[in-house]
């Protein structure tokens, strides 16, 4: 399945870096958010549009992970050649991420 | 026991202006608070006002205080807002007039500064910590502002201010300012000004809370976006708040819409960093209390950092966009050819940045993410690219529009544009080298 399917994202931007929350629509899906989606995954789906390791950061009572990445400084939001500079649209493509249910 | 009643009025500069005055009508505040300076804003302003040395203010500011000012006097509203941006005195001035022309006599206007410190940074009297590598060379900068706290917040307080216009303040300060001046909060009580800067973050960005920033049709609805609300809170001297909407406008207020919020821009929830507290999200406690209501307890904090965070706004060459379109059979090819000739003019021209993007196909998440399904029935081909000069820039431009002539079959639609780029860089300075300033002026 889709991490859309159980899933909703917020993505944010400050400097460099960019903020992604993923938040479990059900408290008992955040078990399965929390195994399947790694910090290691996350940069692995981003490979081409970050640099650097991704951090996360566990949230369970609110069911959530945050994540941040950083760009490489040619993509930050005020020196961008990219259509989405702020890279608003990224958490749309973590919710694309395929996790086994 | 007292509460009191803060609305968020604006999330950003251009934000839409009724919601606020919604809320001013309708939502029983005590203060409407504005946050209207992203990073790079205060750049922008800071050229303006080297242009005109009344300019450099928020462009709102007139709509926004016609807009406010005379329902916020006649329910005694204190006004708190950044719009004052790189000339508060500028503001506060044409908020007078503004006052004036609509016969309201006695207000008390007062303007934050002091955040400007490009002088003691250029000169070298201060030193510059840089937070993300090398600092710009100083004869490119336009801009460097700290970010101040609470404190000259509260001495416009003090004075019994009914509006106030600041320039470069952290956003949360613009909310927990209010509730320590209502309260009597102790300034090194660090769990309170925790509690009271996650108020401050889920208000600053205004609809963000409300649905804003939220609809997914099908995964989450939201009813009403098109008169969103904005939110307000309602906060206990223990800082306790619930957050609500005027009753009756669009949007959603929920546990999903306040998560999604709680989280915006924040690194690690357990040390979100400001002037005032170093803040702890990681415990915060989100609990449905009726229908559009939310109560938010449990922030915690820890002492507040040594250092002060200043932005640094500064030129960074010229950029200039051009797009056309191709539609109908083999238009991605069309495209592609098109992109090949701008390619090898442009690099003859001596772009060494240059970006392309098949808009529709390809051109948010690069090849890879993007789904691989059929060839859409039409592309838009995106080059974007960076200059030295603005003429550079130009020439980008006009190489798109040559391809209606030049270039394959079929292309329409073409335009472009170009602007100058201020990038933002990071630093931190001591505190004891930025000293705020508050003036006062009465209508």
């Amino acid at each position: 399945m889709l991490l859309h399917d159980i899933a909703h994202a917020r993505t944010g931007d400050k400097g460099n870096l960019v903020t992604i929350s993923l938040i479990a629509y059900r408290a008992e899906d955040f078990a399965l958010l929390d195994r399947e989606v790694t910090a290691e995954r996350v940069a692995a789906h981003f490979r081409e549009l970050i640099e650097g390791p991704v951090e996360r950061y566990r949230v369970p009572h609110l069911g959530a992970l945050n994540f941040v990445l950083r760009r490489p400084v040619a993509n930050t939001v005020t020196r961008s050649l990219l259509l989405d500079t702020h890279g608003k649209c990224l958490g749309s493509a973590l919710l694309a991420m395929e996790v086994r249910g | 026991m007292k509460t009191v009643r803060i609305g968020a009025g604006a999330g950003y500069s251009g934000d839409r202006i009724e919601p606020a005055v919604e809320l001013a009508e309708k939502g029983g505040l005590d203060y409407l608070v504005f946050e209207c300076l992203a990073e790079r804003t205060i750049a922008l302003a800071q050229k303006a006002r080297m242009r005109d040395p009344l300019a450099g203010y928020d462009p709102l500011l007139e709509e926004r205080m016609e807009a406010v000012l005379g329902v916020c006097a006649r329910r005694g509203i204190c006004i708190v807002s950044n719009m004052g941006a790189a000339n508060p005195a500028a503001a506060a001035e044409k908020a007078r007039e503004i006052a004036q022309r609509m016969g309201l006599r006695g207000l008390r206007i007062a303007t934050v500064s002091g955040d400007d410190v490009i002088e003691p940074l250029r000169s070298g009297v201060v030193a510059a910590q840089p937070l993300e590598g090398p600092l710009p060379p100083v004869e490119r900068w336009l801009s460097a502002n700290a970010y101040l706290g609470v404190a000259p917040i509260l001495d416009a307080l003090a004075t019994g201010a009914n509006v106030i216009l600041t320039g470069r303040v952290a956003d949360p300060a613009l909310f927990l300012a209010p509730l320590i001046h209502e309260f009597g909060w102790n300034l090194e009580d660090w769990d309170l000004l925790g509690q009271g800067t996650v108020v401050g973050h889920l208000l600053e960005c205004a609809g963000q809370l409300t649905g804003g920033y939220f609809a997914d049709p099908g995964r989450k609805d939201v009813p009403g976006l098109a008169y969103l609300g904005f939110p307000l809170a309602e906060v206990g001297a223990d800082g306790s708040a619930v957050f609500s909407k005027v009753e009756g406008s669009g949007g959603l207020l929920n546990r999903a819409t306040c998560t999604e919020q709680l989280l915006y821009e924040i690194q690690d929830p357990a040390a979100y960093y400001t002037p005032d507290v170093i803040a702890d999200f990681s415990q915060v406690s989100i609990e449905e209390a009726g229908r559009d209501r939310v109560r938010v307890t449990g922030a915690a904090g820890r002492m507040r950092p040594a250092t002060l965070k200043v932005s640094i706004g500064y030129h960074d060459g010229f950029f200039g966009e051009g797009q056309i379109s191709y539609a109908g059979p083999n238009a991605l090819a069309r495209a592609e050819l098109a992109r090949e000739i701008l390619a090898e003019r442009l690099f003859c021209a001596g772009f060494a940045d240059l970006h392309f993007d098949f808009i529709g196909l390809n051109s948010i998440h690069g090849p890879r993410l993007s789904l691989q399904g059929a060839v859409p029935y039409e592309v838009r081909l995106r080059a974007a690219g960076r200059a030295e000069s603005h003429a550079a820039a130009a020439r980008l431009v006009r190489e798109v529009e040559a391809l209606y002539t030049n270039g394959p079959a079929g292309g329409g639609g073409a335009s472009g544009s170009t602007k100058e780029m201020i990038a933002i860089a990071s630093a931190l300075v001591p505190r004891s080298c930025v000293l705020p300033r508050v003036e006062i002026l009465e209508s």
